[in-house]
């Protein structure tokens, strides 16, 4: 208990807590449809492709800071190299949201099998990208924290902060606006078409909102573990709710504690951040189940 | 009043409808109409293209020839689905209201949220169909005969104005199955327009006003024209046991 005092008052500690908590509660939100509506494939897929993407984006700064040291469009190079990275993975990111979409609606290719191809190739194209470029001594260091998150979130600035505040926001204020049609979207999508409710705009809708979830939460567990994330709370969260509203809000719930003990775990015992989340999560799932069994008798 | 009915524009319409998956035609040289408050039973063979017909007036599918007019100030939001065995999976948690709520997403327009009155307007759904004491329940723990009441309160919900059932007592046993047709022929008295596709011919022509009848041989009628043609006579026998079986069930 002292130790954790000790470290809040470091504002890195406290700036890990806080943006582990609003994560993990964003990330638990869609869970249910992406679970029930299987695009549980597209959030994996997306993982890999935000990846692929975190490559291009690295490549691409590395290269704009060769053309400045060359005097080549000095001012465009100066203004691109301090931007952040996210501005290139969340376009890539939501643009490969949308292609999985329809390729997994009707396509010829079978959607898993789209989605197959099109990660892996991110994935292999990435780890390519960055080996071929990468300046750093620690190849190996870089992508295994892409894929699992950074050893510790002690790295985060106040415009991270302030970065995953922004997007926290805007995922959780889409899903209150559009809760009744993301519900009926996913319960029942042939009766939702039938009596008028748009609903290709509100699986677009969905497929952003996942992008941005994922863009938001890789850097807290890395690209491999986001969907744990995503997916873990509402099924925690089925095992003993029983309508759509109570398994939303108790997912959510049990996502912001497992991201407080999570992160509290991981300063105490020095483990990666993302992992240790994910362990608790697991932890909260079993005793879901426990819970779910005893209350059926 | 018969004749007010014979001017009156129909409210759906189809014109010479062709009806079919990939370019291969189910059905076509399809005409029917259906006016306010009737009831039109769809009956055929297993494959006719009763389904895509269905999908077809809703809008969720175009017809390969013809068209669908809606008239009578019916637009596509006014029509009410009970779709076949929605598939819904095992363990999504929705409760009872929740699902006859989402039935009002056809009224929602530019609003995000169900407004006081189609709160309201839901429960009463609940307790006309006789479930409201099911309404904190788990729609996946329900027995077949409940979730049809269900999803009948939420077509209810979409719309009073006309429903469109596809196959609403499929696969439940016989009591279920006349309290859902109990149901809605007390909604088609109470104004609303039913079109149901049924297996059940004997029950259908009891109940219905018109049959269209899909297959090898079409025919489009009242009940009455349709026991005079060739297709309608081998149900006529069972029609009568069923009638009497049904007065002595149910004393009306």
């Amino acid at each position: 208990m002292q130790t954790i005092f000790t470290y809040m008052q470091y504002p890195f500690a406290r700036y890990a807590l806080i943006v582990g908590v609003l994560v993990a509660l964003c990330a638990s939100l869609l869970g249910v449809t992406l679970v029930l509506k299987r695009f549980s494939f597209i959030g994996d897929g997306l993982s890999h492709v935000a990846f692929g993407a975190i490559a291009v984006a690295s490549v691409l700064q590395l290269l704009l800071q060769k053309m400045q040291q060359a005097g080549v469009l000095p001012g465009l190079a100066a203004m691109m190299k301090n931007t952040d990275s996210m501005i290139i993975v969340l376009p890539l990111t939501i643009l490969a949201a949308v292609l999985l979409l329809r390729t997994g609606q009707n396509a010829k290719i079978k959607g898993d099998a789209a989605i197959a191809m099109i990660s892996v190739s991110a994935l292999a194209g990435g780890y390519l990208l960055m080996s071929l470029f990468s300046t750093s001594t620690n190849l190996a260091g870089d992508v295994c924290s892409t894929l699992f998150g950074s050893q510790s979130m002690l790295t985060l600035r106040l415009s991270d902060v302030i970065f995953c505040l922004i997007l926290s926001a805007i995922t959780a204020g889409l899903f209150i606006l559009f809760y009744t049609r993301i519900f009926a979207v996913t319960f029942d999508e042939n009766f939702a078409k039938a009596v008028g409710t748009k609903t290709s705009a509100i699986n677009l809708l969905i497929a952003v909102m996942i992008a941005l979830i994922i863009v938001l939460a890789m850097r807290l567990v890395g690209s491999l573990l986001v969907s744990a994330l995503i997916i873990f709370p509402a099924l925690s969260a089925m095992r003993v709710a029983k309508s759509f509203k109570n398994v939303t809000v108790l997912s959510v719930v049990l996502a912001g504690l497992s991201a407080l003990f999570g992160v509290l775990l991981s300063i105490l015992l020095s483990t990666p951040v993302g992992a240790t989340i994910v362990i608790v999560e697991l932890l909260v799932f079993f005793a879901m189940s426990i819970v779910g069994k005893v209350k059926r008798g | 009043m018969s004749e007010i009915k014979e001017v009156r524009e129909p409210e759906l319409l189809a014109k010479d409808l062709e009806l079919g998956y990939e370019g291969k035609a189910l059905v076509s040289h399809l005409n029917f109409a259906v006016h306010r408050g009737e009831y039109l039973c769809i009956v055929g063979e297993n494959g006719a293209g009763k389904s895509t017909l269905m999908r077809t007036i809703l809008g969720l599918q175009k017809p390969m020839g013809g068209e669908v007019h809606y008239g009578d100030g019916l637009t596509a939001q006014m029509i009410g689905y009970l779709p076949q065995q929605t598939e819904v999976q095992r363990d999504f948690p929705a409760s009872v209201r929740e699902i006859v709520l989402s039935g009002f997403q056809a009224q929602l327009g530019r609003r995000f949220f169900y407004t006081k009155e189609m709160k309201k307007a839901a429960e009463e759904n609940l307790s006309r169909m006789g479930i409201s004491d099911l309404s904190e329940q788990s729609f996946s723990t329900l027995s077949g005969g409940q979730k049809q009441r269900v999803l009948l309160a939420r077509a209810v919900s979409a719309s009073r104005r006309m429903l469109l059932l596809d196959e609403p007592v499929a696969g439940l046993d016989p009591s279920a199955s006349q309290e859902m047709y109990r149901l809605i022929r007390e909604l088609n008295k109470d104004g609303t327009t039913i079109v149901m596709i049924s297996h059940d011919v004997v029950s259908a022509l009891s109940y219905a006003t018109h049959i269209l009848h899909v297959g090898k041989e079409m025919f489009f009628g009242t009940v009455k024209d349709y026991h005079r043609t060739r297709i309608g006579k081998p149900h006529l026998l069972g029609e009568e046991k069923t009638k009497s079986a049904i007065r002595l069930s149910h004393p009306m």
